[in-house]
């Protein structure tokens, strides 16, 4: 429970429904913000503040649960930070939300929550889980299409599938906020949680330098032929696609296509050279099947707020796969996820490299 | 559920007979104590009883009594309050040991900021404080030394009069924190031979927000809150007549009931913890078992976080502790565990048990029941750390 209107009409929907409700909240870090200088008001509104955790226990109050804050600062730092941090630090993209459900929410946590005698985990998540007729489970997009968040998912196992229920995945975020009204929840008008909890200003690259100030290394920008056109302050700074910021000008505008760490080097190039039709995806899980034994034709989804294009993927050695476009995609970045869909199921994803 | 409080050492439910003579108080004594009046008087001759029985319960004149708004109140009052007071001389060195309550830890660190030297005092693992570890803090600069009577998280009993007669051997003053002590054992502000001494109202079946600071004939002390010359120009402020009186109500009871109390709690004390430590491998009492508070008992669960022991416990009905919580209610290592030597792991497996007066054999034995089956569960899905 996060102290948002998903997580706690979760909870409710549940306990309404006549369930045995444990409500469970993550402290994630220090309640004045991660290493914020300026304490706890920059925080304020972002998922996981003191507030929101208060929040829940309000929520929990309401429908009458008993509800815990577990202290995990220690394993998000360890887990989600870390992993953040250093893959900046590599020059990709990272995707903190999907290792924090797969290493933190549905695996710590299921622990804390199956030795305090619970079955299942359920969250806010817009998603939905199905028990197939083979008795394996599959992770199918949720109901809102705008709000699903099963590209979030895609890393978890069977074993955390059958253990994860999504009561909210059924529903659009109206009705969701709908029911929290229905319920008396003070949380129904509440706004959305931004993407990155943990940042709340924004500032990923300041972040990433105060966590890994070694990150902070000068370089070039260079374009497609090597030609420098320019200084940056550190490959920290860079995502693939990005546009603003570069602190070069050309004719046209220009975008990053590359980022190599070892030699600090940003390329960038018109728009056009951004489009590539093919990726390779590394630590794949085929989430409810084995890996295919030829090209599997899929709609293939490569950040959050992409529309799943049409292409077909084949599995390589060492749990990797490789997938290729009917038509160019732009920006296909290193460290984000490459979820692979059969209309709304979830046939597998893994890490672009 | 029937709930069973093992968290007396948090706080204690409010005595009925407290409650009775708050809300009497409450209704009938509603004058300011400062007003020269009949309403007034009566106000005044209330808290002066309450300040009687307080001075009774810790053994002292009912003229050294300051009432506060509790323990943390009283341990700033003495810190703050005698390191100005004693600002001109020159001393400006303040002791304290490394298993203070916070009121005193976060206090000396607030006056290091403003140019106070401090110095923590080390324990071991037995948890009490070597007399030789303050012999060669003190310097002629120390103008202050506070020792906790007992901890709040592990129960053992310092050697304040020797701690108090080494420290004014070179001119400084000492003060203990009795929190965990006041009705639970003898409190004697002489027999201590200390300067300065706070409790706290709610420790011992008194109402939240109000304590006191004993503060020795003659000690000069700075106050904190400025404003009227109430408390004897010591603590201004109108005071809070309903807590005082339910504080001297609730002192009354404890001195009257302390002796009695303690062998019963200590016996059901000895009994959880033999139990425990016969039902569940892996346990281990941390701390020295004497002396001790006779209600405590401080257990460490290998292969346990404390956290979902205690929230597995809750769940059941079962009220314990650990650590010190943090503002949203999570536990944080304790930092007692860590400065006894402890290693990170068992700071944050160990459970407090503090008992109280309406505790029983039945309850003692529930919680023994409980514990094998829970302790197995969470052992069961302790998993090597994720993948990263």
């Amino acid at each position: 429970m996060s102290g948002g209107v998903d997580s706690s009409v979760a909870a409710a929907l549940l306990a309404e429904q006549g369930h045995d409700v444990i409500g469970l909240s993550m402290q994630l870090y220090p309640s004045t913000g991660p290493g914020q200088a300026g304490g706890g008001d920059r925080a304020f509104g972002t998922c996981c503040t003191l507030d929101d955790l208060l929040d829940a226990r309000r929520v929990a109050a309401a429908i009458g649960i008993p509800h815990y804050i577990l202290n995990f600062e220690r394993q998000f730092h360890d887990t989600v930070i870390s992993n953040f941090v250093r893959e900046y630090a590599a020059g990709r993209t990272p995707l903190p939300c999907a290792h924090c459900n797969s290493d933190l929410k549905f695996s710590t946590l299921l622990d804390r929550a199956l030795g305090l005698g619970a079955e299942q985990v359920a969250t806010g998540h817009y998603a939905r889980v199905e028990q197939l007729r083979d008795r394996r489970w599959a992770l199918k997009r949720g109901a809102d299409a705008d709000k699903d968040q099963s590209y979030f998912l895609f890393s978890l196992t069977q074993e955390q599938l059958a253990r994860a229920v999504f009561p909210v995945g059924a529903l659009t975020k109206p009705a969701v906020r709908a029911a929290a009204r229905r319920i008396g929840l003070q949380v129904a008008e509440k706004p959305d949680s931004q993407e990155i909890c943990f940042i709340p200003d924004g500032d990923y690259a300041a972040f990433v330098a105060r966590q890994e100030p070694a990150v902070v290394r000068d370089g070039a920008i260079v374009d497609q032929q090597g030609r420098v056109l320019g200084r940056h302050g550190g490959v920290h700074r860079f995502t693939v696609g990005q546009r603003k910021g570069l602190g070069v000008s050309a004719g046209a505008p220009l975008y990053v296509l590359r980022i190599e760490p070892q030699s600090a080097t940003v390329t960038v190039g018109p728009r056009p050279a951004l489009e590539q039709t093919t990726l390779t995806a590394s630590g794949v899980n085929w989430i409810a099947g084995d890996a295919p034994a030829a090209w599997l034709p899929v709609a293939a989804q490569i950040r959050h707020r992409h529309r799943a294009a049409p292409g077909r993927v084949r599995a390589l050695e060492d749990g990797r796969a490789e997938l290729v476009f009917d038509e160019p995609q732009p920006a296909i970045t290193p460290g984000q996820a490459v979820v692979f869909y059969d209309a709304d199921f979830v046939v597998g994803g893994g890490w672009i490299q | 559920m029937q709930r069973i409080y093992f968290d007396h050492n948090a706080t204690t439910p409010v005595h009925p007979v407290v409650v009775d003579a708050m809300a009497a108080a409450l209704r009938d004594e509603f004058g300011n104590p400062s007003s020269v009046h009949y309403f007034g008087q009566r106000a005044k001759t209330a808290m002066d009883q309450a300040r009687s029985a307080v001075a009774t319960l810790i053994g002292g004149d009912p003229a050294e009594v300051v009432f506060t708004s509790g323990g943390t109140e009283s341990d700033n009052h003495a810190i703050r309050g005698i390191a100005e007071a004693l600002e001109p001389t020159g001393r400006r060195h303040l002791i304290a040991t490394a298993i203070e309550h916070e009121a005193v830890l976060n206090t000396l660190k607030a006056l290091a900021r403003r140019g106070w030297t401090t110095s923590l005092l080390p324990v071991d693992q037995t948890g009490i404080v070597s007399p030789g570890a303050l012999r060669d803090a003190l310097t002629d600069q120390t103008a202050l030394v506070s020792v906790m009577h007992a901890n709040n998280e592990i129960g053992t009993v310092q050697p304040i009069a020797e701690l108090a007669r080494m420290a004014h051997e070179r001119g400084a003053l000492l003060h203990t924190d009795a929190v965990q002590t006041a009705g639970k054992l003898p409190v004697g502000v002489r027999a201590l031979e200390v300067d300065l001494l706070s409790i706290s109202a709610h420790k011992f079946y008194g109402p939240k927000g109000v304590g006191a600071l004993w503060v020795r004939r003659g000690l000069r002390l700075l106050p904190i809150l400025t404003g009227g010359k109430h408390e004897r120009n010591r603590r201004a402020g109108t005071e809070n007549v309903a807590g005082i009186v339910g504080m001297g109500a609730a002192a009354a009871l404890a001195a009257a009931k302390m002796d009695e109390d303690a062998e019963r709690l200590g016996a059901l004390r000895d009994r959880l913890e033999a139990g425990i430590l016969r039902a569940v491998p892996g346990t281990a009492v941390n701390g020295a078992r004497t002396p001790r508070v006779p209600n405590t008992t401080n257990i460490s669960f290998d292969r346990v976080e404390a956290e979902s022991l205690l929230i597995a416990l809750d769940l059941e009905g079962v009220a314990v502790s650990t650590g010190s919580a943090c503002s949203s209610g999570t536990l944080e290592p304790s930092h007692v565990l860590k400065a006894m030597g402890f290693p990170p792991h068992r700071a944050q497996n160990s459970i407090r048990f503090s008992l109280g007066s309406a505790n029983s054999e039945a309850e003692v034995d529930r919680v023994i029941a409980l514990l094998p089956a829970i302790v197995e569960k969470l052992r069961s899905l302790t998993r090597a750390p994720v993948r990263v």
